[in-house]
């Protein structure tokens, strides 16, 4: 790590280093290492009661009696309410994005009233004086259910003369969404390409269930003030909850405040408009007093939304010489029992990422929402583009294996070269910028790839029990969401700009308020030093505010790598605007013409005049005095800004996975990570690493430890951290990363995002490096998460070993053997 | 009720607790302490980590009654003098994120640098394999709590800062910068 050059220990006539760039250590730390943190369910105030929910143990059934007394009588409950008490004032929770004219939305009340659709389904809520006797009276509640057909299987529930979920709809089909290069004029005929191409490959990949998993569990405290409400809530979405929580509860938008304080972790799982939060509103409404509903890890993991869940199959048309021809994708997606906020929208966003980084000449996407009667999906991390990732990059090395090409070489041959940028895509996409040949010479030489390749070669032919391989994933994704009016075109509910505000104070010290509101990511540190380098003033004047609408009025929050590219720019431009003022107030106090000032370093001075001048954090006195002003002008150098970009931005990297493969025990075990990712301009390489290092962690756990499962009932087996494998640090290999840097053109940082790139990137890397190790030995395919069992299985039956395959992890079964084990035994 | 004394981050406390209450709990509801949270309901992930009498426990799986008599120490009472050097160690190699995992997984880094002053990497990832952390991929926290231990053995400038030579700090990558 270089040393951080603090302004302090500069001579103060030299220009400070500019700040971005730098490894800034992170003012959020402060409070988080010393348990001075404002989590949600750390608040306590006056009278206020306690919520537990009573929830469904069946997936689904009719609501035939509820019987509550027992619950009234029980010590120390205030009151109990089930669904019939909020049918008339509960609205639904609302879906923003109907993908399709004619998708259909159920609704999705937020406590059911007559029929529950999956396990964990509210179906009573308990108010106490404390969380413990709200928790010991659930048991008293006593609901009947009429059992009714329960539907898991997404290629079942789409058959003729399948059980209904929602048995007043004529199907479980929600939507069905198409997007084809060739009627939108982005591309050539698809059919016609498959109809001459020398070569198609063809193959049905499985996207298992994940639970997003952030660490702290789901927290709401609301209180009434009057008619007013101030919601603190563990949420990425501040803003939107706001909007969503007045349209749903017809609580006057303006009487209602949202805060999220420190937030422990979202990755897509807190961009949500939670039934509890509806909830929490309605008891507070009706009690007049305080009400606050923590959930236990349990909770969150059977009824906080889930993500992926898809069946992919995926068609690829090639020539002899490995030029691809033409791509074809038709998708089963999963939407579990309702539509949430952004539950169709998923896949539909991952359309457009399946062409990857290559030169498809022809395009078609094809997609039905299905609904099951399970936990709702939606948003985690990567959204959609991890599908994509994975279908394309997994296909290429399909059609490598079929060409008898290799597989860097069948990707060389068909991506876009550097030259080419801007390029637009078969799928419509105008990709801003990169160079994908640097980047894979780079991760090349990072995992020491010619070594590795002579070491499989060892092991190969001395027919070694443990097999090695190594797996690619040259990847690109869609980030910095969004450009407005795209949106508008995709029928999103909502826009994708965001906002910013700089409040220069008497002091000279700097306000700045942003829309985008962080859970982890280190906004506060990443805006002071955007600030820092475009106002001049020290990184230590900056104070960052976020994450309450009564502070931060407009804002669209933070998902989708957007925070920077979109958030980050709005400060920038807001910045500007501060300098833009400011110049007239200092031409003017120091007798100049505009045009003759220079800003630079803080300081405007007039050119040709060294030494003289004046600092912005002196005109943030002087204005706050008044006393001296051009006419015309008001008295305030603050400014806001809005920015809308005008495209999305396209970071790129190539991730390269060496893996070893027990052939024995099914045991794989990463021998090597190493990935170069592009990003556009770097503002904290610390944090930047930071989150490529956590986005790897997640995307290794798909492919290697984390499914959803559910039993043939609809119970999640999967409903607890014993059983549910987030990873230990014992878990994940070393990860060896580096950057190349090509700048955004659509921003004026030049930064592209990276919340999601690592979990993007990796998965297929991974898959792809376990099958390049024992591929020579038959095996085509393996169902994720590669337990040892199905990595057996696929060894010794065929197959992708997930047929007969438990959850049973790599994880677990390393607690039994060798090798690293899992949680649990270290304290 | 049960009564119980506790010690908790220096100061000692008397109160009545339910037999069933569990130490984590008590901490954050009856003593205040909500540095210390609670992430799961199975003892898997370690978030509630304190020191009973000087050794990590999982305060989720120790009962009120069963720390009568003891002292705990919380993330809150554990740099009581400024900040101790996991707790900076931490901050400087960027072994937080989200910071809900953090306050638990430097009481047991703590620990385990008790029981192992100089660990390696994979003694590190397999000391705190009882703490899990969704948001850092580990490698940073591997780096903290070695960087740490290098200054705790007297390797560091007292700043959390060591020389390469004790331990790899290479926390920011290489940026080749492109044309």
């Amino acid at each position: 790590m270089t040393a951080v050059e603090d302004r302090a220990g500069l001579p103060s006539d030299e220009p400070a280093a500019p700040e971005i760039g730098k490894a800034r250590r992170r003012k959020e730390d402060a409070r988080l290492i010393t348990g001075k943190t404002t989590w949600t369910d750390n608040m306590v105030l006056p009278g206020m009661l306690h919520l537990a929910v009573v929830r469904s143990p069946v997936a689904h059934a009719r609501i035939t009696h509820v019987d509550v007394s027992a619950v009234r009588e029980a010590p120390g409950v205030i009151a109990v309410y089930t669904g019939q008490d909020f049918a008339e004032e509960q609205g639904s929770l609302p879906c923003a994005w109907p993908v399709t004219p004619d998708m259909v939305n159920p609704g999705h009340p937020s406590i059911a009233v007559d029929q529950v659709n999956h396990v964990g389904e509210a179906v009573a809520v308990i108010v106490a004086r404390t969380k413990a006797a709200a928790q010991d009276a659930v048991e008293l509640a006593d609901v009947d259910y009429e059992p009714l057909p329960v539907v898991l299987d997404m290629e079942r529930a789409v058959a003729e003369g399948a059980d209904l979920v929602h048995d007043h709809l004529e199907s479980n089909t929600s939507y069905h969404f198409v997007f084809d290069a060739g009627e939108m004029g982005t591309g050539s005929d698809t059919d016609q390409a498959f109809a001459d191409a020398d070569v198609v490959v063809s193959r049905r990949f499985v996207q298992q269930r994940l639970i997003p998993a952030f660490m702290e569990p789901r927290s709401v405290v609301v209180q009434p003030q009057g008619d007013n409400y101030t919601m603190w809530s563990a949420t990425q979405i501040p803003h939107i909850l706001r909007v969503m929580a007045a349209m749903v509860t017809g609580i006057p938008e303006h009487k209602l405040r949202v805060v999220a304080p420190d937030v422990g972790g979202g990755f897509g799982g807190k961009l949500q408009v939670n039934p509890e939060e509806i909830l929490c509103l309605l008891i507070a409404r009706r009690l007049g007093k305080p009400v606050k509903w923590t959930e236990t890890r349990s909770e969150s993991l059977m009824t906080a939304h889930h993500g992926r869940d898809q069946i992919q199959f995926v068609d690829v048309a090639a020539d002899r010489e490995g030029n691809v021809k033409g791509l074809r994708v038709r998708l089963l997606a999963d939407m579990g029992a309702y539509l949430r906020l952004i539950t169709p929208g998923v896949p539909a966003l991952g359309a457009f990422m399946y062409p990857g980084i290559y030169k498809f000449p022809a395009y078609r996407f094809e997609c039905d929402g299905v609904f099951t009667n399970k936990v709702p999906t939606d948003a985690y991390r990567g959204a959609g583009r991890p599908e994509a990732t994975f279908a394309i990059e997994r296909i290429m090395d399909e059609l490598a294996v079929e060409l008898g090409m290799d597989p860097l070489e069948l990707r060389r041959r068909n991506w876009i070269d550097a030259a080419e940028f801007p390029f637009t895509t078969v799928a419509g996409l105008a990709y801003d910028s990169g160079d994908y040949e640097t980047a894979t010479q780079q991760a090349l030489e990072l995992l020491g790839y010619d070594e590795l390749r002579a070491e499989q070669q060892r092991r190969r032919e001395s027919n070694d029990p443990v097999q090695l391989g190594i797996g690619f994933s040259t990847f690109t994704e869609m980030c910095g969401l969004a450009p407005s009016r795209v949106l508008g075109s995709l029928s999103f509910g909502a826009g994708g700009w965001e906002h910013a505000a700089i409040r220069m104070l008497p002091t000279g010290k700097v306000e700045v308020v942003t829309g985008s509101t962080p859970h982890g990511q280190g906004h506060e540190t990443a805006w002071s030093q955007l600030v820092a380098d475009s106002l001049g003033v020290p990184f230590e004047d900056v104070e960052v505010l976020h994450g309450d609408t009564a502070i931060s009025s407009r804002g669209l929050d933070t998902y989708g790598s957007r925070s920077l590219v979109v958030g980050g720019s709005a400060v920038v431009k807001a910045a500007d605007k501060v300098i833009a003022k400011a110049r007239k107030i200092a031409a003017h106090l120091l007798e100049a013409s505009e045009d003759d000032l220079d800003f630079a370093g803080g300081k405007f001075s007039v050119r040709g005049t060294p030494g003289t001048g004046l600092g912005i954090q002196e005109i943030a006195l002087a204005i706050f005095a008044a006393h001296d002003y051009p006419e015309g002008i008001e008295p305030s150098i603050d400014a806001e800004a809005t920015f809308d970009p005008e495209n999305f931005s396209f970071p790129h990297g190539t991730h390269l996975c060496a893996m070893e493969v027990d052939t024995e025990t099914g045991f794989v075990k990463i021998r090597k990570y190493a990935c170069v990712d592009d990003v556009g301009t770097i503002v904290n390489p610390l944090i930047v690493e930071g989150q490529v290092h956590g986005g790897l962690a997640q995307g290794i756990a798909q492919a290697l430890y984390e499914e959803a499962v559910y039993d043939d009932d609809g119970n999640l087996t999967t409903g607890t951290f014993v059983d549910y494998l987030v990873p230990a640090a014992s878990d994940l290999p070393h990860f060896d990363t580096g950057n190349t840097v090509h700048a955004a053109p659509g921003n004026p940082i030049g930064a592209k995002g990276v919340g999601e790139a690592g979990c993007i990137a990796s998965t297929p890397a991974v898959v792809n490096a376990a099958l390049d190790a024992v591929r020579h030995l038959g095996v085509t395919d393996i169902r994720m998460p590669l337990t040892p069992e199905r990595v057996w299985r696929a060894l010794h039956d065929g197959g992708d070993g997930g047929e007969r395959a438990t959850a049973r992890t790599n994880a677990q079964a390393a607690d039994s053997t060798e090798g690293p084990s899992m949680t649990g035994g270290a304290l | 009720m049960t009564p119980i004394t506790v010690r908790v981050d220096g100061a000692a406390y008397t109160d009545d607790v339910e037999p069933r209450t569990l130490l984590v709990h008590y901490l954050r509801e009856q003593v205040g302490k909500v540095g210390t949270v609670v992430g799961c309901d199975t003892s898997n992930c370690g978030a509630c980590t304190v020191h009973l009498d000087g050794e990590a426990v999982k305060s989720c799986t120790v009962l009120a009654v069963q720390a009568d008599g003891c002292e705990v120490t919380t993330i809150e009472g554990v740099g009581q003098d400024g900040l101790h050097p996991v707790q900076k160690a931490f901050h400087e190699m960027h072994g937080l994120q989200c910071g809900y995992c953090t306050p638990g997984m430097i009481m047991a880094s703590i620990d385990l640098l008790q029981d192992n002053p100089d660990p390696s990497d994979d003694e590190v990832r397999e000391g705190i394999e009882g703490n899990l952390c969704r948001c850092t991929g580990y490698q940073n926290i591997v780096r903290a709590v070695r960087s740490a231990a290098a200054e705790m053995r007297g390797g560091g400038d007292g700043n959390g800062h060591v020389s390469p030579a004790v331990v790899d700090t290479a926390a920011a990558p290489h940026v080749a910068v492109q044309a």
